[in-house]
């Protein structure tokens, strides 16, 4: 064995020393992922865990940032219980929020089961991107259009109703319907989201059940009631969560469309925030609104994620 | 004689599946008017003459097709300049999103290090903070910035989406392990693992969070409700809503063509990431 021979395997010693020296090697790569995930943290506690705790702060104060702020300890959350404009809009923005919640789950279920029983899955999708296409376009937009749309005097629709000979609806101007149209033409935007989350989720349960079913003679219908709406459930809860809490934040359709009125009658909570915070300049009141609002918002996801354990079925 | 019966109850059978394929036919594509009439109602209105365009009984393309609506809507209102603003926003809150969240995303699927189950929960927690928590401190902190009024106000807070680390984390979870580790055994650090093995396998991920993010920065009105007061500063939907307030008593055409203009591009992006989007909920597996 010669001198160079030795010395190569000196080397490659060294190397797998080297390339196993474990406690550096892991000590680099979390030093590594620290740099990975400093931008996303750093703009995380700037812009968004450092305002939510100052908001906690801000909320036991009244301040309108020309005069420096008062400390008010819990008056705040007591004048906001008893003020009726609250309350109000804490009702509006549940019924709101209620019919578009369960309609969009009621016609999203249907139109799935509709699809997935008749349709072959090649124009399933083409079906799905048409109702996705009011998901994709802004709301504010929407919002405009369903305005003259529904217009009292002016709107088509009224038009065609009254050459149906049915009465005219006061869609927008009457303060018990205004909010009813909001939330149709809500709906009307988002349920193909729904739908298409369970359209998607239907795709990936396992054929085999449905096979056995049809051997056992089971109808289409009794395969979707039995079969696919069981397995679809953490789905169902998966959208009706997410429409909870995206709809309780309903803002543009209202503030474009009726800004609140007739009366209070669409006033919403995300409406009254900002109106309260940016319009009256009441920076403490309006946080402890919106505190407020987010804690319901907890309690209702609170509630769902005890309730799902009971009925729904995760595979 | 049984024969002939058993021939006709086969056709009864034809015929009522034929009918049944027809109702279920013509169910959905009443669902997709429903859903198509308003828009196309909207296209419409658009290239009418302004004079018959809000008038009862409608009166359908009285006076020809009038294109000029979408230039006047140019010459009318600074539309160039709120389409210029929408997309300098959210081009640069888009690429920003997709670097911090994708190396953030690569951390939390592949690296080793103390604190990281903690981290994840702390973020996804804030995936469920509505935006209207943190509107009045994030407003008060730009004020103190004397970002006001500026588009930075609108990028800067933007930059981080704890949803798509969520998403991208999602998507580099199903690359194949045997890649890096070749990688790795070859000398490569982590931060060269990211740009050779993980930003290329994992392009779906990064369009759809592309995809997603134009669509919902694109259509913001929140943000740039409060944050923006000058004209000049103007994004697409908060122009379009102070578009309609200068034509409230005039045409509704060329508010309607605004709106088809800003809509374009959404739709534009929508048909591209269509197919990716879809496999993206299958991928995510959206679950509880």
């Amino acid at each position: 064995m010669s001198l160079r021979s030795l010395f190569q395997t000196y080397r490659s010693c060294q190397q797998l020393v080297q390339v196993t020296n474990l406690s550096g090697m892991r000590r680099r790569e979390a030093l590594s992922a620290y740099l990975f995930i400093a931008p996303t943290f750093l703009v995380f506690l700037v812009f968004l865990m450092g305002p939510m705790v100052f908001s906690l702060g801000l909320s036991f104060f009244s301040w309108d940032i020309i005069t420096p702020a008062r400390f008010v300890g819990f008056h705040n959350y007591i004048a906001i219980l008893e003020d009726p404009r609250f309350l109000q809009s804490l009702g509006n923005t549940c019924v709101f929020v209620s019919i578009v919640v369960v309609c969009n789950l009621l016609v999203a279920l249907g139109l799935a089961a509709v699809l997935q029983c008749f349709v072959p899955p090649s124009l399933q999708r083409w079906y799905c991107s048409t109702y996705m296409l009011p998901v994709i376009i802004p709301i504010s937009s929407i919002a405009i259009v369903f305005g003259f749309l529904l217009h009292n005097d002016l709107g088509v629709v009224n038009y065609y109703l009254n050459m149906l000979s049915l009465p005219k609806i006061p869609w927008l101007t009457s303060s018990n319907w205004a909010l009813v149209s909001i939330a149709l033409v809500t709906v009307w935007k988002s349920f193909g989201f729904d739908l298409i989350l369970f359209v998607a989720a239907i795709q990936r349960l396992p054929r085999q059940l449905y096979d056995a079913a049809a051997i056992d003679g089971a109808s289409k219908w009794q395969q979707f009631a039995w079969i696919t709406l069981p397995l679809l459930s953490p789905t169902i809860f998966f959208a009706v969560v997410v429409g909870l809490i995206m709809n309780f934040q309903i803002f543009d359709q209202p503030y474009v469309m009726t800004r609140g009125g007739p009366g209070d009658s669409t006033r919403t909570l995300v409406m009254l925030v900002y109106e309260d915070a940016f319009g009256a300049m009441r920076m403490g009141y309006g946080s402890t609104m919106a505190l407020l609002l987010f804690s319901i918002l907890l309690v209702l996801t609170i509630i769902q994620l005890r309730f799902v354990q009971r009925w729904v079925h995760y595979g | 004689m049984s024969r002939m019966f058993s021939i006709d109850l086969q056709r009864y059978y034809i015929a009522r599946r034929w009918l049944f394929q027809g109702f279920i036919f013509l169910l959905l594509a009443s669902v997709s008017t429903f859903v198509l009439l308003p828009l196309l109602w909207m296209l419409v209105m658009s290239l009418h003459v302004p004079n018959y365009s809000f008038v009862l009984p409608p009166q359908w393309f009285r006076g020809g097709i009038r294109w000029e609506n979408y230039s006047d809507v140019f010459r009318d209102v600074p539309f160039a300049l709120y389409m210029l603003n929408s997309f300098k926003v959210t081009c640069i809150i888009i690429v920003g999103q997709v670097f911090t969240s994708s190396l953030a995303a690569y951390a939390f699927a592949r690296l080793h290090f103390r604190g990281k189950h903690i981290l994840f929960l702390l973020l996804l927690s804030a995936m469920m903070l509505p935006l209207f928590v943190t509107i009045i401190p994030t407003f008060l902190l730009i004020r103190m910035l004397q970002l006001t009024d500026t588009h930075a106000s609108l990028i800067v807070p933007a930059m981080v989406t704890p949803f798509g680390v969520f998403l991208l984390r999602q998507f580099f979870l199903t690359i194949p392990r045997e890649l890096e580790d070749a990688a790795k055994i070859d000398g490569a650090t982590p931060w060269q693992i990211f740009w050779i093995v993980i930003v290329p396998l994992g392009k779906p991920g990064v369009l759809v969070l592309t995809a997603l993010n134009f669509n919902a920065h694109w259509n913001e009105f929140f943000r740039p409700l409060i944050f923006l007061n000058s004209w000049e500063q103007f994004t697409l939907p908060l122009g379009i809503v102070t578009l309609r307030g200068f034509m409230d008593t005039g045409s509704i055409s060329i508010v309607l063509a605004g709106i088809s203009l800003a809509i374009l591009p959404v739709v534009m992006v929508f048909i591209l990431a269509q197919r990716h989007l879809f496999e993206s909920l299958v991928v995510t597996g959206v679950k509880g």
